[in-house]
This record gives C-alpha cells, structure tokens and sequence, in this order.
C-alpha cells in the first residue's frame, strides 16, 4: 500500500503562513514527520497559487527534498507551477507524482507534463458537468482519460486512477459507488490500471473525534478491493496499523509479532 | 512463432555477505531471483559448503563419517588443517560441541582458546558455532566472537532465549551472525526483527530456519526457505533477505538410514553409499530451496554438492 502523505496543504494554516513567509522549518518538519512515519510520496498541495506559483512550487520541492529522501506528489492546478516544481524534482528516490488531471479540458495538460518530465499522473474520474452517478460513469470517464493519456505518450501503468471520494456524510451511497469503482478500473488494462484515492475526503463534515475512525475502515475496504495508493495522514497512528494489518490479511505481507513496528 | 520463456523479476534482493579474510574471504547471497534460475536474474554468488569440524572427538557420528576423520578428528587444529590442506575446503564450521553440559561441559575459556588455535591454523574463513544449549551458547559464544575479533567470523546461533548477548558480542566484534528459529518463518521474520532492533545491521545476518533431514521432516524445511526467499524477493520483505544457512550434517548423520546396519536392514544397501545419498540429497535439497550456506560432513557427499552446483550455474 503506497501512502502519499496529505498534511502540507495551503488549506492548513500553519503551512499556508510558512509558505507565504518562505520559511522552510515548518514544512519540512511536516515532510520529514510524514516520512518517518511511513509516507512513500509527500503530497505538496499549494492550492491554485495564483501569484508567485512557479516560484513557490521550486521553493518546496526544494526544501523539502532537503530532507527527505522521497518523492513528491505536486498537487496545483496552476499549470507553470507544476512545470517548475517537475523541474527541480529530484527523481533519485522515486518519480513525482502529479496530482491531477481529469476530464476537464484545462487539466489535460497534465499529462502533456507527465510525458515531458516523466512523472507519474493521477487521474480524478471527474468530467466538465456534475458528479459521475455511480462506478459505471466512473469508468466512462477514465476510459476517455486513458485514451488521452495514450495519445500524450503517458503509459498506462504511470496513470493512477481516483474515483472522487464524496463525504459520507452527505453522500453515502457514493461511498459505495467510488468502491466499486475501484474494483473495475482495475479491469480497464491488462495489467490493472492503479488506483488512487483522496481518503480523507470521505469524513469531511462528520464530527471530528470520528473521523479517523472512518478513514481506516474506508481504507481497509478500499485495500480489499485492491486499492493501490491513497493520499492519508500518515501521522494518524490508528490508520497506518489498519493498512499494515490490512496488508497482512491480503498476503502483501509476511506477519511477524513486530509487524507494526515494520 | 518461437517459444519465449516465461521471467518473473522481482523487486527484492537477497543481501550478499562477505565473510573471512584477505584472498580466502568469501561472500554468499546476492541474488536477485529464485535459486538457480539464472535466466531470471542475477546470482553473483555460489552455495558455499562449510566442512564441519568439532573440539572434541565426535564420538555420536556414526563410523562411516566418523573414521574419514579418525586420525585427525581428535585435535580440532589438526582437523581443520586436515579439511582446509587435504580435502580443499573453501570454508569451516567449528562446533564447540564439548561446551554441552551433557558433552564435557567445557569452559567458555576452553572454547575461546581452541577458537585461536583453529584461527592461526588455518586461512579459509570460519563459522563457529556453540552446542546448541541456549543458557551456554550465551556465554561461550560471546567469548568465541571476542577470541574470533577480526577474523570476520561468522558466529551462531543466536535463538530467541539468548539473542541479546550473543548479538552484542557479534556487534562488538565485527562478525556475521546466524539467527536460528524452529521451523516457523514468522518466528524467523520476528527474530530477525528482534536482532535488527538492537542496532544489528541486516546485512550481517544469516536465516537458519532449522534444518530436517529428508525423510524427516525436509519438506517443513524446505517450504519455510522457499517462503523465506519469495518473501525477501516477491514482497521485497527487507527483513526475509539475509541468505540462509543449511545446518546439514548434523541432522543426517544421526538418523537410523545413516546409523542402521547392513546386517540390521540388509535391503537398504550398503551402508556408507547410504548415508553419503542421505547427505548429498538433504543438502541439495535446501539448496534448491534457497540456502546459500551448507554446513556438510562427508567429504564424497560434499563432492556430489559441489558437482551439482556447477552443473546448475
């Protein structure tokens, strides 16, 4: 199971202030928490970063690749901050990861970006009118995706599908929807298509002492049903025994009476 | 159309060590697919097959083993000469067989000297292991690895009763370091754990899972190696990628086909060829399986391993 560690996002105040000050401590204690934690990618959500967004985006791939030894997912919708952030990227301990293109006409040029860096692609199955209805649509939509993704020159096995995880709380039959989705992209390719999900999505709204509750049992369904990344707190303690003790039941790991400790 | 051979490729690697010293050292493991299967991956090293030598005469080997030894097998230093000089071996194991309580209870001092002596006699790197007994093994085998210090041993075994001390000892010393447990490759896993926890670095260890030999339960053996290995390469399981130790000899060279008498059972044929198919087939069996290190009595069934080996690579 991949995690792509969510806490550095402009939405969270601390980060925001940091940001706007260019000061790196915060940022990098948060990357560097994630990592140590388990975090396989550090997701860098600067938001649409209207101004400066180019020069902010080379400024924390850099500082946080300072420190941690990992790839990161850029996540903006801000076009020539993505290509600044991809440039300085350093692909020694993996490639990075772009959060996200979909079916919306001025996210297609993430994947243009993708094939010129060489970097990994999520693809939110979200089209130009409303909310896809079920897992069907879904699978509409990231069919029409994996097209465009072949005719930019992005290989299958670099795009990770999402089903746009809704709130449970005001949505909840599309909870089911999204898991089922997960289940049929995977038969969209041979081999299976990658499947990616915003997690916390699904608690948003719900009172705040349940929601880690409801991330990892999400989570864990999601795993059996055979997720392969999710962007999540890699802090919340609770959820990433859920995902090691998850892999254990699925035989993606070999049990031993540390394994949480692994 | 043409045939194309199927490859699986694997993320995960079993990790090389090196043990020994100067020209003589020699390094095991590396591998990057299952065993033999060089088509598949890379495989930098060979099995290596440590002869077995002990401190005291081995009085429980039954003759047929026993008298290939019997002119040097009562002075350790004269046997490992015999094994480095006659029989070309690339590596010895010495147990410390008479520090048992039940065999001599010989000191962990009496141990560490016949250590040094072993040491200066011969080249060819080392593999010294206790008797087996958890209380003891903690004590003489941490003066062993201190006698042993810069020799680049390899020390064993350490068990889940007596890790800690022998772990530290091997640490301190620089060695490589054999971590035993009983036919359960989540006990191997947790042991290996335990042992990188106290600051050990992976890369030093050696699995040995418990030997059986065949008719004895070597398909227990042989299943836990091969789930050992597929951790270590298919799920890329870090702590499943030392390579494995096959303590050989010990287990054949006791059970009733290697020790039962022509005139006892005279449809199992003759006895020596018997217990050297017996050995020859064990081993080969486990390497087949993943083990990377054999710890071997007979010299013939040694030859017949050997043989096999460079057939397969």
């Amino acid at each position: 199971m991949i995690i792509i560690g969510e806490k550095i996002s402009v939405i969270a105040k601390k980060v925001r202030e940091a940001m706007n000050a260019r000061d790196p401590k915060p940022i990098q204690e948060l990357a560097l928490a994630q990592w140590k934690a388990g975090a396989h990618f550090i997701d860098v959500n600067i938001g649409p970063a209207e101004e400066n967004g180019e020069d902010l985006m080379k400024w924390m791939v850099e500082s946080i690749q300072q420190v941690v030894q990992a790839p990161l997912c850029l996540d903006t919708t801000n076009t020539s901050a993505l290509e600044a952030g991809l440039k300085v990227h350093n692909n020694t301990w993996g490639r990075a990861l772009i959060n996200s293109t979909s079916n919306e006409p001025d996210r297609f040029a993430m994947l243009e970006l993708a094939a010129k860096y060489n970097a990994l692609c999520i693809a939110l199955t979200l089209g130009k009118g409303s909310l896809p209805a079920d897992a069907e649509e879904r699978c509409g939509i990231a069919a029409e995706i994996m097209g465009r993704a072949a005719e930019y020159g992005v290989p299958m096995e670099d795009l990770y599908l999402d089903p746009l995880i809704l709130q449970v709380c005001t949505m909840q039959d599309q909870t089911s929807h999204a898991i089922k989705a997960v289940r049929m992209f995977q038969e969209l390719n041979d081999p299976p298509m990658k499947t990616v999900v915003g997690l916390s999505n699904v608690s948003n709204g719900v009172p705040k002492e349940m929601r880690s509750l409801i991330d990892r049992v999400y989570l864990s369904l999601l795993m059996y049903e055979g997720l392969t990344a999710a962007i999540a707190n890699p802090l919340d303690k609770d959820l990433m025994n859920v995902v090691k003790t998850t892999d254990l039941f699925l035989g993606n790991t070999l049990y031993a009476h540390s394994y949480l400790e692994m | 159309m043409s045939f194309v051979i199927p490859k699986e490729s694997f993320n995960g690697k079993v990790l090389a060590v090196d043990f020994g010293k100067d020209d003589k050292a020699l390094e095991i493991g590396g591998e990057t697919c299952l065993p033999f299967l060089t088509f598949e991956g890379e495989v930098p090293n060979r099995p290596v097959i440590a002869y077995e030598i002990q401190d005291c005469v081995p009085d429980d080997w039954p003759d047929t083993v026993k008298n290939v030894y019997k002119d040097v097998s009562g002075d350790p230093v004269a046997w490992a000469k015999y094994c480095q000089n006659e029989l070309k071996a690339k590596a010895i194991a010495l147990r410390l067989a008479s520090t048992h309580p039940d065999r001599g209870n010989r000191s962990a001092e009496d141990a560490s000297k016949t250590v040094k002596d072993v040491l200066a006699a011969v080249t060819v790197p080392l593999i010294i292991l206790g008797s087996n007994h958890i209380e003891k093994d903690a004590s003489v085998l941490v003066a062993a690895a201190q006698a042993a210090s810069g020799n680049n041993c390899i020390i064993g075994k350490a068990q889940e009763g007596n890790y800690k001390t022998i772990v530290a000892a091997a640490l301190a010393h620089n060695h490589k370091l054999i971590a035993m447990s009983e036919l359960d490759i989540n006990l191997a896993k947790q042991l290996n754990i335990l042992i990188t926890q106290m600051g050990f670095d992976k890369a030093k260890l050696i699995t040995d899972p418990m030997c059986a030999a065949l008719g004895y339960g070597l398909e227990y053996t042989y299943s836990v190696m091969e789930r050992i290995r597929l951790a270590g390469l298919a799920q890329n399981d870090p702590t499943m990628q030392p390579p494995i130790v096959g303590d050989v000899g010990m287990y054949v060279w006791k059970i009733k086909e290697t020790v039962a008498s022509e005139t006892d059972v005279p449809d199992w044929g003759a006895l020596e060829e018997r217990g050297i198919a017996w050995e020859t087939v064990t081993a080969t069996s486990m390497m087949l399986a993943g083990t990377n290190l054999l710890i071997m009595r007979h010299p013939k069934a040694v030859e017949n391993v050997n043989k096999t080996i460079k057939e397969l690579v």
